[in-house]
This record gives C-alpha cells, structure tokens and sequence, in this order.
C-alpha cells in the first residue's frame, strides 16, 4: 500500500493547463520571412510539407500569410516540396 | 527605385564555365537596361527536393537590383524563359525589409544573429528550468506534502461522518 504522503493529487495538475502561444515575428522582430531559407520554413510545414494552421504555430495572421507565400516561392523553386512523407 | 530579386537555378550538365556564363549574360543584360546591380549570389550546386527536367540537382544565382521602372522585368523573364540553360526562376519584387534582410545577410549579420538567438534561448531555457526547481521545488513541495495529504483525508474522514449520521 502507498503511504498517503506518496498521493499528492489524484489526477495530473498539469494537464488542463495551456501553454500560452505567441508570434514569434512579433516577439523577436522578425519582418522579412525569406523563402531561400527552406530550413527554416520547414518549422511551419507538417510531415507532408503542408503548411501549418495559425492555431498550432500561432502567427499573427500577417506573418502567417507571408510564413504561406514564402512556402510557395521556396516550392516553386525546388528548395522545399510539394507533396512528401517523412519531410522531419 | 523599386528593388528586385530574381533567383534561377542553372543546368548543372553545363560546364562551370558555362554556368557562370550563363549568370553573366543577365547581369550584362540588367545593367545595359539600365539596373543598378546590389549583389550577385552564388548559393552553388544544391540538391533539388523534386526532379525538374530529369535534373535532380540545380545551380542557384540569386541576382538582387533597383530600378526606376518594372518594364524591364517582362523582357528579363521572356528571355529566363527562351533560356534552355535555365532550368527554373523566380523575380520577386523586396519591400524595404526584404532589402535590409539582404543586407543584414550579407554583411554576416542574420546568420549569427540567428544561431545566437538559438543558443541563447537554449542557454537561458536550461537555466531557468536549473533555477526554477532549485527555488521553487522546495518551497513548492513542502506545502504540497503537508496539506495534500490533510486535504485528502479531510474530506474521506468527513463523509463516512455524514452518512453515519445520515
């Protein structure tokens, strides 16, 4: 039998908790998303290299769009794909 | 003035000569038109992340130029796309920030900005998380011990109470 000191909570305090998001352009001043850069584009592709929604990397919808067009350049110019599996 | 950016991947089959030539042949172009030329990028033999042409490496020039007028850029991309020795291009016009990116880079600044960023965060993070348990656990666990227990039993020794009188 555990002793009582060992059960301090009954379920994980931790799990309702939300970790804030936040842009990261805003944050750290970033104003131009270069689309040369395919690594670190690839921060904002899933497995496939689709680009991820605003509501997991959590871009203001400005940085979004220019995370999204500067995607498109890049695949354009064969720095990054179009279509993949186990792009990470 | 407006500021452009036109990148093309070369037909790496060619010899290296005629691969410069081929970047030379539109910065000859650019200028005669009139461009003043910022820089000229060689970002190299890279390797293509889908086939284009059977070609499944490229070589990258990144050519970055002011002009008073954008008519110019038709013709460029006319003659990009006769060019059978260039197998892929892109002209995208900078906004003020895009210039002062390519600037910054050039002079080394982004890179190491970025790494030191990296490392920075990297450093402070495991610091925090040195710092934070050393302060915080102790003080956070004491209490927890003491009266989650109390908490807990408080109410198990309360209930029976209530249904015994129940």
């Amino acid at each position: 039998m555990a002793s009582r000191d060992d059960i301090k909570f009954l379920s994980n305090p931790n799990i309702g908790q939300k970790r804030q998001k936040y842009c990261r352009f805003r944050k750290f001043g970033i104003k131009y998303i270069d689309y040369k850069d395919p690594d670190f584009l690839l921060q904002f592709v899933n497995e496939q290299g689709k680009v991820l929604p605003r509501r997991i990397t959590g871009n203001s919808l400005k940085y979004q769009r220019k995370v999204a067009t500067a995607v498109k350049r890049s695949r354009h110019l064969a720095m990054m794909p179009y279509v993949t599996d186990l792009l990470k | 003035m407006k500021n452009y950016e036109v990148t093309f991947i070369v037909d790496p089959v060619l010899s290296g000569d005629e691969i410069k030539a081929t970047a030379q042949t539109y910065v000859d172009h650019l200028t005669k038109v009139g461009c003043t030329i910022v820089h000229v990028d060689e970002m190299g033999l890279q390797q293509l992340a889908y086939p284009i042409n059977k070609r499944t490496s490229g070589v990258y020039y990144c050519i970055e130029f002011s002009s008073e007028t954008g008519e110019l850029i038709g013709n460029l991309e006319l003659s990009l796309y006769r060019d059978e020795r260039v197998m892929r291009f892109l002209t995208v016009s900078l906004d003020k920030f895009g210039v002062k990116y390519n600037k910054d880079k050039r002079e080394g600044k982004i890179g190491s900005v970025k790494k030191k960023e990296k490392k920075a965060s990297k450093s402070a993070r495991p610091q925090e998380k040195e710092r934070a348990p050393k302060s915080e656990a102790p003080v956070k666990e004491a209490p927890v011990k003491a009266e989650a227990p109390a908490k807990v039993e408080a109410p198990v020794a309360e209930a029976p109470k209530a249904e015994e009188e129940e």
